[in-house]
């Protein structure tokens, strides 16, 4: 068993790209659920949005790359826009109910053959990439510190990508000590009462879920370009529970919350993978028990694990207050 | 009583010869409602055809459990919609127009269930009520120089409110950690953070102890003081005799009595409403025979 292998591979997964687009589709997710109390179950249906916005942007519409992310970002927009004017006055299970519906819908859509043309059908589309790295400054050759070494236009990306992160987490942080997150964070505890002293609640639900909408797309982005390509079933439901999985395993309301959720989940989901590859390998495990085709879902199973077992211990997450969790009880 | 008098205030001396019967005109009223109906299924949980409230004055909403006085403040505060009617405060239209807007015109409600925001402070509760605020828009937000100022204002008359109410010491506790009795106070205090000039508690002593009683009835006076008018629904018939100028009853979804309070008490159709007719009406001493000989035969049919 080479557990310098295993520690390589994590070290490098730790700011990698899965890391990357799961942190900014956790951080939009933060800012529903965490601070406004909105079940948003199709965060996906936001990142498919922006892949679609850049990809169909660039190669149907023809778009220069900058014009095609507004439109990403547009469509996220308008997303929020349509699934909340009829869903935001209800209940919030409701919201829940539409967003998971509208995701599958989206997806089913952009791979169907009616569209082919626009979105690609069910091989998806490429080749939009390259506006994004005909940017990058670095010259070829490899960057980064020790595993976590990425080549020059990956490392473009993960630059990029993190910058956004941190602005995002900036804006959060702004926007979430200022009254107007004293108004969402009000809703999320009691939409009437904060009715009754005389706030917009639908507004600001609306304004909610079009920002943390927006940052879905962003994820989006860094999804289609960390691939070079956009397919279809890869904006499916598990990207959305993967999301809640990570901003839960943070801390949910908290700034930070979202991103080292997602850095240690993704994380901790290849420390395992390479565990079990490693202990295969060496013959600790025989194919009776795991064969190597079911190393890929296995690893989701014992991170579930640690999950649960997280939930049980600290059910606040990395970054909660136990307090708050308390109250909850009364 | 003249000294009586002062102790209500001027409006109370205002209903002092007001004839005691359901939507009497009032000579200032505040809030006018006419023929709000609100049915659910085939239920008429309302339906009332005239209310006044009179301004400046504390108002009793009483009647038995299920009388519609929740839902009435529902409708009158845009919680809820009704099936047909009008309803006005301070001579503007209100039907139609939605729950938030009604705040901001200065008829803010409490409610029966306390709804204190657990996981945030004392303090953010009351921050979150006052109105007009400019940090509360997206943009603005983001440049604290824009908004912090006013801010600073709004800490001030929070803290000023805590203290009057007690809570000064719980200003950075969650409000989730807060008795039952303080949370009563809090969305009080919270309430008054809007300014309004209308206040309606919905039963603002339920599940209060004997011991905040007296300070929250005080509390609720402290407001007529200061020239509001408040209406509250309440059980408690003490406190509605204690401190209000005028009472309206209502029974069934209708207003079947409004009056002063030592009136309206003595009230046949109040009593008929609360237990029912006949209640107390003694047992005459032929009936007292009937009823034991009917038992007597019921028991000698069981033997045989």
């Amino acid at each position: 068993m080479d557990f310098g292998v295993i520690f390589d591979r994590s070290v490098f997964a730790l700011f990698a790209d899965q890391s990357l687009i799961l942190a900014l589709a956790a951080i939009g997710l933060n800012v529903h659920f965490g601070y406004t109390g909105l079940l948003n179950f199709g965060q996906v249906g936001f990142a498919a949005m922006g892949a679609y916005g850049i990809a169909s942007g660039v190669t149907y519409l023809e778009l220069p790359f900058g014009v095609s992310l507004l439109l990403g970002i547009a469509l996220a927009v308008l997303l929020a826009l349509l699934l909340g004017v009829p869903t935001l006055r209800l209940r919030a299970d409701y919201l829940a109910i539409v967003t998971i519906a509208s995701s599958e819908v989206i997806r089913l859509t952009a791979r169907s053959a009616e569209f082919r043309e626009q979105t690609g059908g069910s091989s998806g589309l490429g080749g939009f990439a390259q506006g994004f790295y005909d940017l990058n400054p670095f010259g070829p050759g490899s960057y980064g510190i020790g595993p976590a070494s990425y080549d020059s236009n990956r490392f473009f990306l993960l630059v990029v990508g993190w910058t956004l992160v941190v602005l995002c987490s900036l804006l959060v942080f702004l926007l979430m000590r200022s009254p107007w997150g004293r108004v969402l964070r009000g809703i999320r505890e009691d939409e009437d009462a904060v009715r009754s002293l005389g706030k917009n609640v639908v507004g600001y639900k609306m304004q909610s879920l079009i920002l943390g909408g927006v940052f879905g797309a962003f994820s989006g982005f860094a999804f289609a370009l960390a691939n070079s390509s956009v397919q279809p079933d890869n904006y499916g439901t598990q990207f959305t529970f993967l999301a809640f999985a990570a901003m839960i395993l943070g801390g949910a309301g908290r700034v930070i919350g979202p991103v080292v959720g997602a850095i240690l989940f993704q994380t901790l989901l290849v420390l395992v993978e390479n565990v079990l590859i490693e202990a295969k390998g060496a013959g600790y495990i025989s194919d009776a028990v795991l064969s190597g085709n079911d190393i890929g879902a296995v690893r989701f199973v014992l991170v579930g694990v640690v999950l649960m077992a997280l939930m049980i211990f600290r059910p606040q997450g990395l970054f909660g207050d136990k307090k708050e969790l308390a109250l909850d009880a009364r | 009583m003249p000294a009586d008098v002062t102790k209500t205030g001027a409006g109370a001396a205002a209903l002092a010869g007001l004839e005691a019967r359901p939507g009497v005109p009032k000579p200032d009223p505040i809030l006018v409602a006419d023929g709000v109906v609100r049915r659910f299924g085939g239920l008429t949980a309302v339906e009332v055809d005239h209310l006044e409230v009179q301004r400046g004055v504390i108002t009793a909403l009483i009647g038995p459990n299920g009388a519609g006085k929740t839902t009435f403040f529902n409708l009158l505060t845009g919680f809820d919609k009704p099936d047909e009617g009008t309803w006005a405060f301070e001579g503007k239209d209100l039907a139609g127009v939605p729950a938030y807007r009604v705040a901001r015109r200065g008829m803010v409600r409490t409610f029966q269930l306390t709804k204190a925001l657990s996981k945030m402070t004392v303090l953010d509760n009351m921050r979150l009520g006052a109105t007009g605020q400019r940090g509360e828009s997206f943009f603005r937000a983001l440049v604290p120089g824009v908004w912090s100022g006013q801010q600073r204002g709004i800490d001030e008359r929070a803290r000023d409110l805590l203290v009057r109410f007690k809570l000064d010491a719980k200003a950075s506790d969650f409000a989730g950690s807060l008795s039952g009795g303080q949370r009563k106070l809090l969305e009080m205090a919270r309430a008054l953070m809007v300014e309004p000039t209308l206040v309606m508690l919905d039963e603002p002593m339920a599940g209060v102890n004997p011991a905040l009683t007296q300070s929250l009835l005080g509390h609720v006076k402290d407001l007529r003081e200061q020239g509001m008018t408040v209406l509250f629904v309440e059980h408690d018939m003490d406190m509605v005799r204690d401190i209000s100028d005028w009472v309206v009853v209502m029974a069934q979804g209708r207003v079947v009595a409004e009056g002063p309070p030592d009136v309206v008490m003595a009230d046949p159709a109040v009593i008929d409403a609360y237990l029912g007719a006949h209640h107390d009406a003694p047992l005459s001493a032929e009936e007292e025979q009937a009823q034991l000989s009917a038992a007597e035969a019921e028991l000698e049919g069981g033997h045989a």
